[in-house]
């Protein structure tokens, strides 16, 4: 069994997503993992299959979707069991929002990777003049979340934005 | 689980001022994420920002709350009318509610939460659905402690959050928990 990355990457339009999965359906390949989103109204999927079919025929069966120049399709494949492997520790939701200017991301994901926290989910938006960005976090264990959570703070205080840091706890019903 | 009947019966009324329509800030100014200063609520310029808020969210479609700090004010003093919403349950018709503390909070659920001063997006928001909670009613000082639920406890949770300098977009469920408001051309 093999692993693939798939990404399409273009001109939004109805169908897209039909198309690429028919086309990978018919190779016989099963979508492990996928996700879809509109950066800026651009058409942006990412998605991981498995199967026998070989990168150079997938290639070939997505060809006609990138045929008229306004999509653009990457095949890749990716070594089994590279998953990054779950890490013991604690879950967090960040929130990051103030005025747009460079560099917010980076200073504050830079807060933390400084101490080994793993950002598993992010999103980032901008409206007139309001920019967001929510991530979700996996903290290590024994790491001082207050000492993040006060660090990110001082960031946030620096770049003139505010930044919450709030634990992810589940509800199991 | 009881009515308020003070509190229920209070109106803006009340006041004996005329409250002004105010323009209500939008994110990402500063004010919004300020922690709002505690008030006199017989203090006669908390009475007529009361009544500036009441009549704020009174032209506003849709407005079911409104905090100080969304009129420019940093200061913890909201107002709350919930009665006109399709979610509502029991309700305290309209009231102001001066350093309003949450006492207790219980049974919480995920529900799409918007905001006049984040008029772009909307997001999914965990909140008590059952709350009790501790103010002071402007003009009279009077100390009141309320209980309320489902849509009342949402928004009264809201307004507390505006006072301590937080928004909607700060509890935010996760990182595809916020939306962006449709606008169809
Ligand atoms: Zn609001």
């Amino acid at each position: 069994m093999t692993l693939h990355a798939i990404t399409v990457l273009g001109h939004d339009r109805p169908g897209i997503i039909a198309e690429t999965t028919g086309k990978l359906a018919g190779l016989g390949l099963n979508l492990e993992d996928s996700t879809m989103t509109l950066l800026r109204g651009h058409f942006a999927m990412m998605l991981i299959c498995a199967g026998e079919a070989p990168g150079a025929d997938i290639e070939a069966a997505l060809a006609p979707l990138s045929e008229d120049g306004r999509l653009t399709v990457s095949v890749r494949e990716v070594p089994a069991g590279t998953a990054a492997a779950g890490i013991s520790g604690t879950s967090w939701v960040l929130t990051v929002h103030g005025a747009d200017r460079p560099g917010i991301v980076s200073r504050i994901v830079g807060e933390l990777a400084a101490v080994g926290g793993n950002v598993t989910d992010l999103t980032t938006r901008l409206a007139g003049d309001l920019y967001l960005l929510v991530a979700e976090v996996d903290l290590p264990a024994g790491v001082d979340a207050a000492a993040v959570e006060a660090a990110l703070a001082a960031a946030g205080t620096e770049l003139g934005v505010g930044v919450t840091l709030r634990g992810a706890e589940a509800d199991d019903l | 689980m009881s009515l308020h009947e003070r509190l229920a019966s209070w109106s803006e009324d009340e006041l004996g001022v005329t409250g002004r329509v105010l323009d209500v800030v939008r994110a990402p100014a500063p004010v919004l994420s300020t922690v709002g200063a505690d008030v006199d609520p017989t203090a006669q310029d908390v009475v007529q920002l009361a009544a500036d808020l009441v009549a704020t969210m009174r032209v506003s479609p849709g407005c079911v709350g409104l905090a100080a700090p969304q009129v420019g004010v940093s200061a913890r003093v909201f107002c709350v009318d919930v009665s006109a919403h399709p979610k509502t349950q029991r309700h305290h018709g309209t009231f102001v509610l001066c350093n309003a503390t949450v006492v207790e909070a219980s049974r919480n659920e995920k529900s799409r939460e918007g905001c006049m001063s984040v008029p772009d997006f909307t997001g999914d928001v965990k909140r008590a659905t059952r709350l009790v909670v501790h103010g002071a009613l402007p003009g009279t000082g009077e100390s009141v402690t309320v209980e309320a639920n489902a849509f009342e406890a949402r928004a009264l949770q809201h307004e507390i959050d505006h006072c301590a300098g937080l928004l909607f977009l700060d509890r935010a469920a996760g990182a595809h928990a916020i939306y962006a408001r449709k606008t169809y051309l």
